[in-house]
């Protein structure tokens, strides 16, 4: 079996591409080689032993569906793909929409719909909540700078100002909130969200939808240190009823199909737990996942051969993370083949 | 007599590091505070300790029952104790 997975940019902005690969190598069961879609020659998991049999650059689906459509029909002629793991939330929409093509190829993915992606979009997060009865802090979605005379309505500063994909700051004045929309609105476009900002303690949890309502698993993550990115660089799983039945509910009404990651704070105060963002894929952080005794991209796998896999019911508490920066040395020919060939 | 209980199954280490398997946070306790803690965890009555730790330390009673209801005061604070 042939598994082609994107994500590969294990950096300080980490895709989840690395950890999904490694975690479906651990369950002995699959037997599968890794194919790795990379959207850059430097992407280090090219560069990575043991990860990928084989690498291949794919165009930014930005770029058109055609294009990438193309490329994947050419890689799939070459490779004869089984399965297809995107990991990145800005190819979502993409495979979502070529997902009957690709299947007409003999590719099977596990992807919610579109519709089931945007109802936790970053814009529309709120109402999701809200018509769910989890808490979730107050938000605007600005469309211009004249949106953010509206910050008052959030309380009082610091506010976050967020892309509707990725990146986030913490702002404690109007024009620190300007300048930050306009880096935001440049690099992601409209709309930025900027959001109450609720302070407490920050908790993850990677879950897997099967796509008719069952939260197949999850795991809680508790972040022991967060970057100057705001990417958890260690954690430690923990377990809190409360966190995991928040995102039994997010699963069952959204009828997810495929990896989360639901992003909380617990508040100092009063410890609830409010929801800060719904990630439609697995984490970077999801090998934690398998160690914990949850093996969710596995699982995935197994789900998507058509195999019976029962929830999960436990898992281990205690179990940390720790990334680390480790230089990959490699020859200049491998950066070569990949510029010029397209693959290595 | 006042009974304490540790919430959400933390455990101490002999190294006296205590893990919240509910929160994820962590703390270290010095000898003697892992001592304490494990004690109370035990139901251990807060007087009969400051008697102990009176005569163990050889200090005023005062003073070592202000500094244990000082430092119970802290564990609840950090979610390391309940009282019953």
């Amino acid at each position: 079996m042939k598994i082609a997975v994107t994500g590969l940019n294990a950096t300080d902005n980490p895709g989840p591409g690395v950890p999904v690969i490694r975690s479906i190598q651990m369950d002995k069961s699959i037997d599968a080689e890794t194919i790795g879609l990379i959207y850059d020659s430097l992407e280090p998991g090219i560069y990575m032993e043991n990860i990928h049999k084989k690498c291949y650059l794919i165009p930014y689906p930005s770029s058109g569906l055609e294009g990438l459509f193309n490329r994947l029909k050419e890689i799939n002629e070459i490779e004869k793909i089984d399965i297809i793991i995107p990991t990145l939330d800005s190819e979502l929409y993409a495979f979502i929409k070529l997902e009957p093509r690709l299947n007409e190829l003999g590719i099977k993915l596990f992807l919610p719909t579109s519709e089931q992606l945007n109802i936790r979009s970053k814009d529309k997060l709120f109402n999701f909540c809200k018509a769910n009865d989890i808490k979730v802090p107050k938000n605007i979605t600005a469309g211009s700078v004249q949106d953010l005379y509206n910050i008052p309505s959030l309380g009082d500063y610091p506010v976050v100002v967020k892309g509707i994909f990725y990146e986030a700051y913490i702002v404690n004045n109007f024009e620190e909130a300007v300048a930050a929309f306009h880096k935001i609105a440049y690099k992601w476009g409209y709309p930025v969200i900027i959001q109450e900002f609720v302070k407490g303690s920050e908790y993850n949890v990677v879950a897997l939808g099967d796509g008719n309502g069952t939260m197949t698993g999850a795991v809680a993550m508790k972040k022991l240190y967060i970057t100057d990115k705001g990417k958890g660089w260690s954690g430690v799983t923990i377990h809190d009823p409360a966190l995991i039945s928040i995102s039994e509910k997010v699963i069952a009404a959204t009828k997810w199909k495929s990896g989360m990651e639901l992003e909380f704070i617990r508040t100092a105060d009063t410890g609830e737990y409010y929801l800060l963002e719904i990630n439609p894929r697995f984490p970077a952080w999801v090998f934690l996942s398998p160690n914990a005794g949850q093996n969710l991209p596995a699982a995935m796998v197994h789900m998507i051969k058509g195999e019976n896999v029962p929830p999960f019911t436990d898992y281990k508490t205690g179990v940390m993370f720790v990334r680390a920066a480790w230089d990959l040395i490699s020859d200049v020919s491998t950066l070569e083949k990949i510029s010029t060939l397209g693959n290595v | 007599m006042k009974k304490f209980e540790i919430p959400g199954n933390i455990a101490v280490s002999e190294s006296g590091f205590a893990f919240s398997p509910s929160s994820g946070e962590t703390f270290n306790f010095n000898e003697l505070g892992a001592s304490i803690y494990k004690k109370l965890r035990d139901n251990a009555d807060p007087d009969q300790l400051i008697n102990e730790m009176t005569d163990e330390f050889d200090a005023d009673r005062a003073i070592i029952e202000k500094d244990l209801y000082d430092f119970i005061s802290e564990l609840k604070k950090f979610g390391l104790l309940k009282e019953l």
